[in-house]
């Protein structure tokens, strides 16, 4: 019986995912819509293997610059995150502006990076970054930032630096957090730098999609939106399992006692 | 010569703002058992980082080792209600934590790492823990947390240990077996200890001398010098002089508690 669930539970996103196609499928041929409507997808699996060279070319690229944004996102919001989160002064100072910078639309400041910077890679690569260092930031601030006052206590009775607490305590109980924040942050840089794509550039997946909606080739912009789904995917697993893997800690089992 | 004294010691948290405590002196010989009761918030724990350091007097003098205090204290270890080891550390990891801090220790935890090691593991065997250093904290049931962080408190040899409710949130049977463990410890290897506290039965079979604490503005009440025969077992607790002092203490609370 429990191993049946586990099956069960390791074949659900599978099953689901399988499902939703063949009922996209059915309902496409069933009432007859047109492929420039709403492809089907044995129509995008079609095109997705005509245009393979293509696409490939493309979803590198894509995969290139989010991976760039991403990094850079991930160097800049780690040091950010640990001085917001180690000092209340600078925690006071930023907080505002970094709220405020959060929630300008990145799409809106596209047309000010192609100004600065031309349209192609370095907008992608900087509109990824953008879009994606805040949960970074967030997520290590708060890990430093929650530290039980009562360990603080006894490290400071001992004659602890602050950077003593900092490298003992803080770092690896920020972590969890910070993990959890670099699957949000992948997700995020995609989007990034697909909206680039889209709006200045003559490369990557939002470029595709772009050119190939102009001409009415819908197969070919859901196969482009399917591309950045799957990559989504696979990236948030990648960093699900890294997580894992270096801070099992946080994720013991809950049957354990004490 | 007493080893921590408080002449005439008040704080309050905030410049100007009510105190915590007030006007509190006290003095601890080396190697005594202080336990200090009170009812809640009555500034047990102020008395704790005023001790440590880790707060300076708003008015008064507070002088441990001859000293008047100015600063962290490193012959200090601390316990808490709460175990707080860290998740990420092995229990012998976690008890070894203030050797990577505390001087001499810290210079030459890299050439007498075996040594220093070798001295966890027997701390932990003395508490019961033996054969656990390599088990995680979450591994461990609630007592044997305690333990290994009463071990983190005492593994750089203080002079001083604070120790704050530190069993506040065991079941009573653990409670008397860790009360045994810490009596134990502290008879093998005399140091001086306060003993912050809720249970009247924990502060006089523990304790040398047991002081109680009025409501915020903590000041101390009574003094009472718990006199009964060491080694202390378990079924001095079944006495007729322990429950004496108990019922004293217990007076005492409820008066307080009252006014």
């Amino acid at each position: 019986m429990a191993v049946k669930q586990t099956t069960l539970i390791k074949a659900a996103p599978w099953a689901l995912t399988i499902a939703i196609f063949l009922i996209w499928e059915v309902i496409c041929s069933g009432l007859k819509i047109p492929d420039y409507l709403m492809p089907a997808p044995s129509a995008i699996w079609a095109s997705g293997h005509e245009y393979a060279g293509p696409i490939m070319m493309h979803a590198t690229q894509t995969l290139f610059t989010t991976l760039a944004g991403f990094a850079l996102a991930v160097v800049v919001g780690m040091l950010l995150g640990l001085a917001v989160g180690a000092s209340p002064l600078i925690y006071k100072a930023c907080y505002p502006l970094l709220v405020g910078f959060n929630s300008i639309p990145k799409v809106a400041f596209v047309p000010v990076l192609v100004v600065w910077f031309g349209i192609g890679t370095i907008p992608a690569i900087l509109t990824a970054f953008l879009i994606s260092f805040f949960p970074v930031v967030v997520n290590v601030a708060t890990g430093l930032a929650t530290l039980e006052p009562e360990l603080e206590d006894v490290l400071r009775s001992l004659g602890a630096k602050r950077w003593d607490i900092m490298v003992k305590v803080g770092l690896p109980r920020s972590l969890p957090y910070f993990f959890a924040s670099l699957k949000v942050a992948i997700t995020l840089a995609f989007v990034g730098s697909v909206i680039s794509e889209t709006v200045a550039s003559n490369l990557g997946i939002g470029y595709l999609m772009m050119s190939a909606s102009s001409s009415m080739n819908m197969p070919l912009v859901f196969a482009g939106l399917i591309v950045i789904g799957v990559m989504g995917v696979v990236m948030y697993e990648l960093f699900a399992l890294l997580e894992k893997r270096l801070t099992g800690w946080a994720h013991r089992n809950p049957n354990a006692p004490g | 010569m007493s080893f921590v004294s408080f002449e005439n010691v008040s704080l309050s948290y905030a410049p100007g703002g009510a105190n915590a405590i007030e006007n509190v002196s006290l003095n601890i010989r080396e190697g005594e058992f202080v336990a200090v009761v009170g009812p809640s918030g009555c500034g047990k724990s102020t008395l704790m980082k005023l001790v440590s350091g880790l707060k300076p007097p708003s008015e008064g003098y507070v002088f441990v080792d001859g000293r008047e205090v100015g600063g962290p204290l490193k012959i200090i270890g601390m316990a808490f209600q709460a175990a707080n080891l860290l998740p990420w550390r092995t229990t012998l990891d976690n008890v070894m934590l203030p050797l990577e801090i505390v001087e001499p220790f810290r210079s030459n935890l890299k050439k007498e790492k075996a040594k220093y090691t070798a001295d966890a593991e027997a701390l932990l065997a003395k508490v019961g823990l033996a054969g656990y250093g390599d088990k995680f904290p979450w591994e461990l049931s609630g007592g044997m947390q305690q333990r290994a962080s009463i071990c983190r408190a005492l593994i750089h040899q203080p002079r001083l240990l604070m120790l704050d409710e530190p069993f506040g949130a065991l079941d009573a049977f653990t409670r008397e077996e860790l009360w045994c463990m810490l009596r134990d410890l502290w008879q093998q290897q005399p140091f001086t200890v306060v003993l912050v506290t809720h249970d009247l039965r924990e502060a006089v079979f523990l304790a040398d001398t047991v002081y109680v604490m009025s409501k915020r503005p903590g000041r101390i009440l009574v003094r009472k010098e718990i006199d009964l025969p060491r080694p202390r077992s378990l079924d001095v607790t079944y006495t007729d002089a322990f429950a004496g002092y108990v019922h004293e203490l217990r007076e005492h609370i409820g008066r307080i508690r009252e006014s």
